[in-house]
């Protein structure tokens, strides 16, 4: 058996304060796989994704990169946040540009390699354009392109689409996919929306909160593109919403 | 991918646009009431804007008065702006480095801080009678009177600048390959510049208030000295005149301040 891109082993976090986030996480990403993260709020999913990108230590267990341990953020691992993170200084070119330069590509490479995503994200007409001039869904364009740019092989994203509008989700949701698929990437996704992981994901991860830690997980082997409304997704959903459920009540008990 | 989404834009004025207009209503009624003042009390103390505007027209071209201050506007206009520009340049070549330090270094901080917030509610005018004492009479002393006074906006609003980046954006930067030493040029300097540039364009405004100040110290020229000397001579409306200088020379150069950072600051939502 090979070694899996990336593990996370008894991973637990306890954040000064004593607050327990997340408990004894164990978690297998395979190359290329595409794999989401659902709970409730304060379950441990950006806490877990968090110690993947390397900007939280665990305080017990450890998370394995092609097997070597995280120890902090790198560009092997790019991270898609929800509130966009991009440099407000720099262009769409600029920005996309950002991680090749720092790494110390020669310029031309870099502008090459920025003008490539550029296309690919469908930003030829915003090259220019500083992020305060796009909308939210260009920004979030801009934030997966300069991921892919830098060569990241571990996409992790914190509801990337969580504030934008229905119309813009479903089509980024669509486009991530195409991408997906042509570059091989691997991809670890937070969502809120069940029907967001279904449509998306391999496999579907079930968190449960207090202390945050991992449930479930369901593989999802549906036929893509996915219809939304057939009845296999529909069951699919009514099991990982049980899922969600029990442990709810559980908890209340 | 497709390319539908839309820049956000600010729909263009449906009708005439009346900001100039706006612009002057508060200028032209003033001008009206000292007009209108000084009109009802003829040979009164304060001067009509007819005096003003004579003595504006005999500072700038000379011909009419033909005294000590004739054609002296130009001479004592360089001579105040090549002193505001030279301790505002001396004040930001200090406040903006030491500001970045004191805004990211804990020890620079705790050692500083404390010293220059309790200098910094001394206003600049008390400073005067010892800078005179340090620096002589003249216009060492004028410098650095203003030098100071353009100091603390720039060093208060660098260190606040730096202080108030995004975590966020460094972040984005280490995800990307920036190492930690490199996070101060690559994150912290661009995205504190709109706030550095405020704290410049401060520090520029009250450098022309404070030169009159500096320059009654007893230095021989600039529009202060102009002022003085005309105000032991009861020369009313060439007191006036320098007022009115001093006010659109600064404000001529805040808009030459502005203009730049809007070039340079394109990005900044507040600037561009
Ligand atoms: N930096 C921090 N310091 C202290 N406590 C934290 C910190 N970050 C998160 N927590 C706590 O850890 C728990 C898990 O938070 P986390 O953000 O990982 O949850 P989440 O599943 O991402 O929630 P949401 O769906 O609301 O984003 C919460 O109780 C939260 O309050
Ligand atoms: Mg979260």
């Amino acid at each position: 058996m090979t070694e899996p891109l990336l593990r996370a082993i008894n991973t637990g976090k306890i954040y000064p304060g004593g607050i327990e986030a997340l408990r004894n996480a164990n978690l297998t990403i395979e190359k290329g796989e595409f794999v989401c993260l659902i709970g409730a709020s304060g379950c441990g999913k950006s806490t877990l994704l968090r110690m993947i990108a390397g900007f939280e230590t665990p305080t017990s267990g450890q998370i394995v990169m092609r097997g070597r341990e995280v120890s902090g953020p790198g560009p092997d691992r790019g991270m898609v946040f929800q509130d966009y993170g991009l440099f407000p200084w720099l262009t769409v070119r600029g920005n996309i540009a950002f991680g090749p330069i720092a790494r110390g590509k020669p310029k031309a490479e870099a502008a090459e390699t920025a003008a490539r995503f550029v296309s690919m994200m469908g930003l030829d007409r915003f090259a220019d354009s500083y992020p305060h001039q796009l909308s939210g869904g260009m920004k979030q364009r801009v934030a997966i392109g300069r991921v892919l740019a830098n060569d990241a092989h571990l996409a992790l994203m914190d509801e990337p689409f969580g504030a934008l509008d229905a119309m813009t989700r479903e089509r980024l949701q669509e486009e991530l996919l195409t991408i997906w698929r042509a570059t091989g990437l691997s991809v670890v996704f937070v969502t809120h929306s069940l029907e967001e992981a279904i449509l998306l994901a391999d496999r579907v991860v079930v968190m449960s909160p207090g202390p945050g830690r991992i449930v479930a997980e369901e593989r999802i082997s549906l036929e893509r593109p996915r219809d939304v409304s057939s009845p296999a997704f529909n069951d699919i959903r009514r099991h990982l919403a049980s899922l969600l459920h029990t442990d709810h009540e559980k908890e209340a008990a | 991918m497709s390319e539908t989404a839309e820049r956000v834009s600010i729909a263009p004025a449906p009708c005439i646009d009346v900001t100039p207009l706006l612009r002057i209503v508060v200028p032209v009624v003033l001008l009206g009431l000292w007009w209108a003042g000084t009109a009802s009390h003829p040979g009164g103390l304060i001067p009509s804007p007819q005096e003003v505007g004579t003595a504006l027209w005999d500072l700038a071209f000379g011909g009419i008065n033909d005294d000590a201050f004739s054609q002296m506007l130009l001479p004592d206009l360089i001579a105040s702006a090549s002193r505001v520009y030279g301790a505002f340049l001396l004040a930001a070549a200090l406040a903006l480095p030491l500001g970045m330090l004191i805004g990211r270094l804990r020890i620079v901080k705790e050692m500083l801080e404390p010293t220059l917030q309790l200098l910094r509610p001394v206003p600049v005018t008390a400073w005067l009678p010892l800078s005179m004492i340090m620096f002589g009479i003249g216009p060492k002393s004028a410098f650095f009177l203003v030098a100071l006074g353009s100091f603390y906006p720039i060093l208060i609003n660098t260190i606040f600048a730096v202080r108030s980046v995004e975590p966020r954006l460094f972040e984005a930067a280490q995800m990307l390959g920036v190492s930690p030493a490199r996070l101060f040029p690559k994150v912290v300097l661009p995205a504190s510049l709109p706030g550095m540039f405020t704290g410049l364009r401060l520090g520029l405004g009250l450098a022309w208030v404070v030169i009159v100040v500096g320059e009654m110290t007893g230095v021989q020229t600039g529009l202060g000295a102009m002022i003085m000397d005309a105000r032991q001579l009861s020369r009313t409306e060439i007191v006036i005149a320098g007022m009115a200088i001093i006010g659109v020379a600064g404000f001529l150069s805040d808009y030459a301040v502005v203009a730049l950072g809007r070039r340079l600051l394109a990005w900044s939502p507040q600037h561009g």
